[in-house]
C-alpha cells in the first residue's frame, strides 16, 4: 500500500531523470529544522565516523520518512527493555524488604509482578522487533527502488566508470547488507543502550557508590571497542580484497585449464596459489585475532568491576549504609550490562559494514545526470548558427524528405577522455529511407557510430542531428522511439520469444507476427512446441546463435521504427536468411533508414553510402563500386573475402584452386549479375546477394557455439 | 549469503563417519595445538564457573550485615575472583588465537589440496561442472567448515562444561531449587523447536525470493544497454518493483517469527529468575538456604540457560559444515589425470611427426566419437581438419595433447607411442591457438610471456607486431603494463585472440594447432597477419581446424571427418576433384 503510493509519487520526476532524489536532497537540504530534529540520530549513528557525509544521506533521504513508525517502536522497545531491567530490581526488594517480614504472600505477589514483567518485556520486544523489522524492509524496498531506477538511467559513460559487476554487486549484496544493518541497528541499537544506560541508572538508584564502580571501567570498555572495531575496519576490507582476488584467480584457472596444461603451467599456478592463498589465510588470521581481543578483555573488566563492588559493598553494608540484596542485584546487573555492551561492539561491525555498503550505493544514487537534454540547441538560433538554414528552409517547401534522417557533424569522441580518440572528425548525412553501411577493421570505431546515434555517449565535439535536430534535444524516451536496433552481443532475456520482441512494449498478435516474419524468425518460432510462447533460457541459452540474431531482429522490427542499426547482426546469419532479411525490410520498410554495421562487404554492397573506417578516422565514402576504385582498403577487405587473399599470401596454388570462385570475383566488378552466379544457386533472387566465400564460414561459426558433445 | 543458504537449508541428513573422520585427520595434523585448546576451553570455563561460587561466598560474608561483616573472608574471596577471571579470561583469548591458528592452517591445507587436485584433474572435469560451484566449494564451503571448526566446536565444549558444570553447582547449593528447571528448560526446548520448525522453511523462501531478484537485477544490468535503447526503464523498474516487494517481504515473514527467537529466550531466563527468587525466598524463609547461596544460584542459572538454547543452532551449523566438507572431500576425491608410465621419457628434439592408427574414442563410454582413424602427418607439413560442427575436430586435438588418451589404437610421435612421453614434455611439443582465447588478470606484458618463462620485453614486442597487436597495445594509456580485467571493455573478443596468438609465436614447440585461431578476427586484419602466421608455421607439424575452407587450400593434407570418422583425405586440388564431401563442403561457401 505504501509502496504503491512512493512508486506513484517518484514517477512524475522519475521520468525527468532522477529528480525525485533531488528533490528530497534538497528539501532536507533546505529545511534546517528537521534536520536539527535529527541530528542526535545521526550523530549517534556516526560518532565514530563522523567524516562520512554519504551515510548521513542516506539517513537524511531515506530513513526520515520512518523516523514516526521508528519512535514508536523505540517506545515499545524502551517499555520493553524497562520490564527487563525491572525483574533484578525486584529481586533485590524481595530479598532486602520482602524477606524481612517473612509473609510468604508477599513474596508470592512481588513474585507474580516479576512474571507480569517477564511477560511485558516479552511482548514488547516482540511487537518492536516486528515493527523494526518492518521499517527495514519498507526502507530498503524504497532504496533498492531508487537504486535499480538510477541504475537502469545511468548513462553508459557512468555505467563503464563503475562497471557492470560493481553495479550489480551494489545493487545485490550492498543493499542487502543495508537491510540486515537496518533491522539489526533498530533491534540492537536500542536495546543494547538502553540496558546499558538503564541498568546503570538503576544500578546509581540502588547505590550509588557501588554504581561508581562500575561506571570505572565503562571508559576503558567504550576505547577497546572503538580501537577494535578502527583497527578490523580497513584491516576487513584489505581482506575483502584479498579474498576477490583468490576467487578471481580459481575462476581464471579453471576456464583456462587447457592453455595451462598445454603449456605445462600448472606447477607455476599452485605455487601462485599458495602464495594467494597464504595471504587471504594470514589476514583473516590477524583480523579474526584483533577482534578475539573484545570479548575476553571485556570479560575481564567487567567481572573486576564486579570484584570491586563486593569490596565496596562490604564496606557500605558494614557502615549500613546498603543491603545485601543490592550487591546481589548487581551482580545480576553486571550480566545484563555485559551483554549490551556485547551487543553494541557487534553492532559495530554491523554498521561499519553497512557504512561501506551504504557508501557504495550512495556513490550511485549520488550520480549527477551527465546527459542533460539541451533545449537551447533545437532552437531557431542555434540552427542558423550551425549553418543548417536551407535545410530549414526547405523543410517548410519539401516536407521532410530533404532534412537528413542522419547527420554527422564533425564529430569526434573518445571513451577514455585520455590517449587517442575512438572517433575523429566524422562526418556524413544520410537521407530518409536510405542505407547507410559501416565497415572497418576491429577497433575502428564502428560501434561507436552506432552509440552515438543513440545518444548512449555524448559527442566531445561536433554534433550529431537526427531529423534535423541535435541527439541531446530530445526528451531521451522520443529520441529511442525513434530507433529500432540490434547491438553486437545484444540480449536476449529470460522471457518468451514474444516478451523478447515486445521488451514490454504494447504491440498486438499481428505486430509479433510480423516482427517474427520479417525477421525471418517465423519458421523456427513455428517449430517451437509454444510457438512464440516459447520460454527463452538466459542469454537465450536454449536458441542456436542465428534463431538469437532473428529474434534480435524482431524486437528491432516490431515497433516499425524510423530509423533500424543492425550492429554486425547478421554475422550468425547464413547468406540466403541475410539476403532475404535485408530485401524484406527494404520491401517492407521503405520509410525506413537503415544502418548496417559489418564485417561482411556482402551485406552492405548495396547501400546507398558505405563509410570505411579506420581506427576512428573515415577513410572512404560512398558506394560500393566507387570504393572499390577509391578506396584501396575497402578494395581490399573486398578482395579479401572473395577467399583469394589467402593464395595470393602463400603464393601456393594462387588462382587454380580458387576456380569455383570465379562468380564470386566476378561480384567485385560492379557487373553483378553474372550467369555463373545464378547458375551455381538456382534459387538465385538478384544480384544484389552475390556470394561471399565468408558466409559459410560465418555460418558454420555459429554452431560452435553448440557444445561439440 | 550462500552460507546462510547452506544453513537454512540444513536439513537432518546423515553422514558418513568418513567425513568426520577426515576432517578430524586435518585437525589432527595440530593435535598438539589442539590439545592445549582443549586444555583452554576446559580451564577458562572452569575458572569462569567458580566465579559464582565464590561470588556467592563473599556475599554470605556480607550478609551478616552492618558491623557484622567478615572482611577477611570477603577480601579473601574478592581475591580468588580476581585471580580466576584474570585467568579464565587469559585462557579464553588464549584459546581463540589458538583456534584462529589451527582453523586458519586447516583452511589453507584444505584450499591447497583442492586446488592442487584442480591442476591434476582432467580437462573433461571442467567440462562438465560448473565454474560457479568449482569455487564455491574452494571458499564458501571451506569458510563454513572453517566457521564451524573455529567457533561451534569451542562453543559446544563450552556448553557442555558450562551446562555440566552449573547443573553441578547449582545441585550442591540447593537441589529443590533446580527443580525449577525441569518446567523451564523443556518449556524452552518446546519454544525454540516450535520457532526454528516454523521458520527454516520461511528462511529458505528469503533466500529463494533474494536469488530471483539477483538474478532479476544481473539480467537486466547486463542487458541495460538494450533496455535503454528501447526505453524499457520505466517497464523494467515495474518489473523489478514485483521482484523487490517479494524479496522484502519475504525477508520481514522471516525476520517477523525470527525476531521472536531472542525475546523468548530472554523470556525464559526472566521467568527463570523470578521463580527462583520466588521459591529461592521461601526457601530462606523455611531456612534452608542463604542469601549467599541464593545470589550463587541465580549467577548460576543465567549461565545455566544460555548455551541451552545455542546448542540447537550449533548443532545446525555443524551439520552444514558437516555437509560443507562432504562436498569439499567429494572433489578432493575425483579421479585424476592417469599417471605417466613408470617407464615414460622426457621428449626432446622433437621432429614432429605424428601419427594415428586406427583410434577409437569417446568420452562417455558406449558412446564413441571417434571411431577408427588413422592419418600420419611427417615434420613440418601443414594438415587441415574440416567437417561439420560434432564430427569431432575439437576431440581430435584432446587426443593429440593427451587431454584424453585413446580408448584403442595408437598415437605415435616421432614414431614412439604418445604416452611413452611424459605429459609435460609432451604437451610442450606443441604450441597452441585455441577459439577460446584465455587471458588471466595481468598485465599484457604477462601474458604474452605466460608461455616463455624470462622472454625479453624486446622478445614480446616482436611477437605482438607479428601478430599485428603490437600498435593497438602501444595506445593503451598503460601500452604493455596495461592490466587485463575481465572488465575488459577496451578490448575486443578479436584483439584477445590476436593476443593469444603472439602468445603462441613466442613459444618455440615443433608442433602448432590452431583451433579456429582467427574465427574472430575479421577477414582484413586476419590477411594482414597472414604472413605473421604463416611464419609462425614455419618448419612445424601443424593442424589447423578452420571453417573458413579458403584459408585452408594449400594443407599439405586436408582430412574430411564426419561421425568420427576420415571420409576423405588428400589436398585441395585431389579432393576437389574427387567430388565428394569436400567439393560439397566446399561449394555450400558459396550459397
Amino acid at each position: 500500500m505504501r509502496v504503491s503510493e512512493s512508486t506513484s509519487k517518484r514517477k512524475q520526476p522519475a521520468k525527468a531523470g532522477e529528480g525525485a532524489l533531488k528533490a528530497r536532497v534538497c528539501e532536507s537540504n533546505k529545511a534546517p529544522g528537521s534536520a536539527v530534529l535529527h541530528r542526535p540520530v545521526y550523530y549517534a549513528l556516526t560518532f565514530v565516523y563522523s567524516e562520512d557525509e554519504r551515510l548521513k544521506q542516506i539517513i537524511s533521504n531515506y530513513l526520515k520518512p520512518y523516523f514516526p513508525r521508528m519512535g514508536v517502536g523505540f517506545i515499545i522497545k524502551f517499555i520493553g527493555t524497562i520490564m527487563d531491567l525491572c525483574i533484578p530490581y525486584i529481586l533485590a526488594y524481595i530479598i532486602d524488604s520482602v524477606i524481612p517480614t517473612r509473609e510468604k504472600k508477599l513474596v508470592l505477589i512481588w513474585g507474580a509482578l516479576m512474571l507480569v514483567c517477564s511477560f511485558l518485556a516479552l511482548s514488547g520486544n516482540v511487537i518492536a522487533n516486528r515493527m523494526a523489522s518492518k521499517v527495514a524492509s519498507d526502507a530498503t524496498e524504497v532504496i533498492r527502488h531508487d537504486l535499480f531506477s538510477k541504475t537502469m538511467y545511468l548513462s553508459n559513460a557512468q555505467t563503464d566508470s563503475f562497471t557492470k559487476p560493481s553495479l550489480i554487486s551494489r545493487m545485490t549484496s550492498d543493499t542487502y547488507n543495508m537491510h540486515q544493518a537496518l533491522g539489526r541497528i533498530q533491534r540492537l541499537g536500542v536495546r543494547a543502550p538502553i540496558l546499558l544506560i538503564g541498568g546503570i541508572c538503576v544500578t546509581f538508584t540502588l547505590d550509588p557508590v557501588m554504581a561508581c564502580v562500575l561506571l570505572a571501567t565503562l571508559p576503558v570498555l567504550g576505547f577497546i571497542t572503538v580501537y577494535v572495531s578502527r583497527r578490523s575496519i580497513p584491516m576487513y576490507g584489505g581482506l575483502q580484497e584479498a579474498n576477490d582476488r583468490f576467487v578471481r584467480m580459481v575462476r581464471e584457472d579453471i576456464a583456462g585449464i587447457r592453455v595451462i596444461k598445454a603449456l605445462s603451467k600448472t606447477d607455476y599456478e599452485t605455487e601462485k596459489f599458495r602464495a594467494i592463498n597464504k595471504e587471504v589465510v594470514e589476514r583473516e588470521r590477524k583480523n579474526g585475532m584483533v577482534m578475539a581481543i573484545i570479548n575476553p578483555s571485556m570479560n575481564i573488566l567487567l567481572n573486576l568491576g564486579l570484584v570491586g563492588v563486593i569490596l565496596v559493598g562490604a564496606y557500605r553494608v558494614n557502615s549500613g549504609l546498603s543491603e545485601v540484596g543490592k550487591i546481589l542485584a548487581f551482580t545480576t546487573y553486571f550480566t545484563i550490562i555485559l551483554n549490551a555492551m556485547m551487543s553494541i561492539s557487534k553492532m559495530f561491525t554491523v554498521l561499519s559494514k553497512a557504512i561501506a555498503s551504504g557508501n557504495r550505493i550512495w556513490q550511485v544514487l549520488a550520480c549527477g545526470d551527465d546527459m542533460q537534454v539541451l533545449e537551447t540547441v533545437y532552437g531557431e538560433k542555434e540552427e542558423v548558427v550551425q549553418g543548417t538554414v536551407e535545410a530549414k528552409s526547405s523543410e517548410a517547401t519539401q516536407g521532410n524528405r530533404s532534412v537528413p534522417e542522419i547527420e554527422f557533424k564533425h564529430v569526434t569522441f573518445s571513451y577514455l577522455k585520455k590517449g587517442e580518440a575512438n572517433i575523429r572528425n566524422l562526418s556524413f548525412r544520410i537521407q530518409k529511407g536510405e542505407t547507410l553501411g559501416i565497415i572497418g577493421e576491429i577497433g575502428s570505431g564502428k560501434s561507436t557510430i552506432v552509440n552515438l546515434m543513440m545518444r548512449m555517449y555524448d559527442v566531445d565535439e561536433g554534433q550529431i542531428q537526427i531529423a534535423g535536430r541535435d541527439v541531446r534535444s530530445y526528451q531521451p524516451e522520443d529520441l529511442k522511439k525513434k530507433f529500432g536496433v540490434v547491438f553486437q552481443n545484444d540480449t536476449i532475456f529470460e522471457d518468451t520469444i514474444a516478451g523478447n520482441v515486445t521488451l514490454g512494449r504494447e504491440m498486438d498478435e499481428k505486430q509479433i507476427q510480423e516482427a517474427l516474419l520479417y525477421a525471418r524468425a517465423r519458421e523456427f518460432v513455428e517449430g517451437k512446441a509454444d510457438k512464440e510462447a516459447e520460454a527463452l533460457n538466459i542469454k537465450g541459452a536454449n536458441l542456436s546463435g542465428g534463431q538469437k540474431q532473428r529474434v534480435l531482429i524482431a524486437r528491432a522490427l516490431a515497433a516499425k521504427p524510423e530509423i533500424l542499426i543492425l550492429d554486425d547482426s547478421s554475422s550468425a546469419l547464413d547468406y540466403r536468411t541475410d539476403a532475404e532479411l535485408r530485401r524484406g525490410i527494404k520491401e517492407h520498410f521503405t520509410d525506413t533508414t537503415l544502418v548496417i554495421v559489418a564485417q561482411r562487404v556482402s551485406s552492405i554492397r548495396n547501400a546507398d553510402h558505405i563509410l570505411v573506417l579506420e581506427d576512428g578516422v573515415p577513410i572512404g565514402y560512398g558506394k560500393h563500386e566507387e570504393l572499390l576504385k577509391d578506396c584501396e582498403v575497402y578494395a581490399e577487405i573486398a578482395k579479401s573475402q572473395m577467399g583469394e587473399g589467402h593464395e595470393t599470401e602463400s603464393g601456393a596454388e594462387a588462382g587454380q584452386s580458387a576456380e569455383a570462385e570465379s562468380g564470386a570475383e566476378a561480384g567485385q566488378s560492379a557487373d553483378i549479375r553474372t550467369g555463373a552466379e545464378a547458375g551455381r544457386r538456382p534459387n538465385a533472387e538478384s544480384g544484389a546477394e552475390t556470394g561471399q566465400s565468408t558466409d559459410a564460414g560465418q555460418n558454420a561459426d555459429t554452431e560452435k557455439e553448440v557444445p561439440t558433445r | 549469503m550462500k552460507r546462510e543458504e547452506n544453513t537454512g537449508n540444513a536439513a537432518p541428513r546423515r553422514y558418513s563417519k568418513g567425513t568426520i573422520l577426515r576432517l578430524g585427520k586435518y585437525m589432527l595434523h595440530y593435535k598438539w595445538l589442539l590439545l592445549l585448546a582443549m586444555i583452554c576451553t576446559l580451564g577458562s570455563n572452569l575458572f569462569s564457573l567458580i566465579g559464582p561460587k565464590l561470588t556467592g561466598l563473599s556475599i554470605g560474608a556480607i550478609e551478616s550485615g552492618k558491623g557484622a561483616v567478615d572482611f577477611g573472608r570477603v577480601f579473601y574471596y574478592a581475591a580468588w575472583m580476581a585471580g580466576f577471571y584474570v585467568i579464565s579470561a587469559a585462557m579464553s583469548y588464549g584459546l581463540q588465537v589458538l583456534m584462529l591458528t589451527i582453523s586458519r592452517k586447516v583452511v589453507y591445507r584444505m584450499r591447497q589440496d583442492v586446488f592442487e587436485k584442480l591442476m591434476t584433474l582432467p580437462v573433461g572435469y571442467f567440462d562438465v561442472h560448473q565454474t560457479g560451484d568449482i569455487i564455491s566449494r574452494i571458499s564458501y564451503d571451506i569458510d563454513t567448515v572453517n566457521a564451524s571448526l573455529s567457533n561451534d566446536l569451542v562453543q559446544l565444549l563450552t556448553t557442555v562444561i558450562t551446562v555440566v558444570g552449573a547443573l553441578t553447582m547449582m545441585i550442591t547449593i540447593s537441589p529443590k531449587l533446580v527443580l525449577v528447571f525441569a518446567f523451564t528448560v523443556p518449556l524452552s526446548v518446546f519454544l525454540t523447536k516450535n520457532i526454528t520448525g516454523k521458520t527454516r522453511p520461511l528462511f529458505r523462501q528469503r533466500s529463494a525470493r533474494l536469488g530471483e531478484m539477483n538474478g532479476f537485477v544481473e539480467e537486466m544490468i547486463t542487458g541495460q544497454k538494450t533496455l535503454k535503447a528501447y526505453g524499457r526503464e520505466e517497464y523494467t523498474q515495474q518489473r523489478f518493483n514485483g521482484k523487490n516487494k517479494a524479496a522484502v517481504d519475504a525477508y520481514y515473514r522471516a525476520e517477523y517469527y525470527g525476531s521472536i527467537v531472542g525475546p523468548c529466550v530472554n523470556f525464559i531466563n526472566n521467568l527463570s529468575l523470578s521463580l527462583i527468587s520466588v521459591f529461592g525466598a521461601l526457601l530462606y524463609l523455611a531456612g534452608s538456604m542463604s542469601i549467599g547461596d541464593i545470589s550463587s544460584f541465580v549467577l548460576y542459572s543465567r549461565k545455566f540457560s544460555g548455551p541451552i538454547n545455542e546448542a540447537a543452532n550449533i548443532f545446525s551449523e555443524l551439520q552444514s559444515a558437516l555437509a560443507a566438507a562432504e562436498r569439499v572431500f567429494r572433489l578432493i576425491d575425483e579421479e585424476p589425470e592417469p599417471a605417466d608410465r613408470a617407464d615414460a621419457e622426457e621428449l626432446s628434439e622433437v621432429e614432429g611427426d605424428v601419427q594415428l592408427q586406427h583410434v577409437r574414442f569417446g568420452y562417455v563410454p558406449g558412446k564413441t566419437i571417434i571411431h577408427d582413424l588413422s592419418f600420419r602427418a611427417k615434420p613440418g607439413r601443414l594438415i587441415a581438419i574440416v567437417g561439420p560442427t560434432g564430427a569431432g575436430k575439437t576431440t581430435l586435438i584432446n587426443l593429440l595433447m593427451r587431454f584424453y588418451d585413446p580408448e584403442s589404437g595408437k598415437i605415435l610421435v616421432d614414431g614412439k607411442a604418445a604416452d611413452s612421453f611424459t605429459r609435460k614434455s609432451l604437451r610442450q611439443a606443441y604450441a597452441m591457438v585455441l577459439q577460446d582465447t584465455w587471458l588471466f588478470y595481468g598485465s599484457i606484458y604477462e601474458n604474452l610471456a605466460y608461455g616463455k618463462e624470462g622472454a625479453s620485453r624486446e622478445d614480446v614486442e616482436a611477437a605482438a607486431k607479428a601478430a599485428h597487436i603490437h600498435s593497438f597495445i602501444k595506445r593503451l594509456p598503460e601500452g604493455y603494463d596495461t592490466i587485463l580485467t575481465d572488465e575488459g571493455t577496451n578490448i575486443s573478443k578479436g584483439q584477445k585472440q590476436l593476443l593469444t596468438i603472439a602468445r603462441a609465436m613466442l613459444l618455440d614447440a615443433k608442433m602448432l594447432i590452431l583451433d579456429e585461431a582467427t574465427s574472430n578476427v575479421d577477414t582484413r586484419t586476419e590477411r594482414h597477419i597472414q604472413k605473421a602466421m604463416l611464419k609462425l608455421m614455419e618448419g612445424k607439424t601443424c593442424f589447423v581446424i578452420a571453417h573458413r575452407l579458403s584459408t585452408i587450400e594449400n594443407a599439405d593434407l586436408i582430412l574430411v571427418v564426419n561421425d568420427g570418422e576420415v571420409v576423405e583425405q588428400g589436398t585441395h586440388r585431389e579432393l576437389m576433384e574427387r567430388g565428394g564431401v569436400y567439393r560439397k563442403l566446399y561449394n555450400a561457401q558459396w550459397e
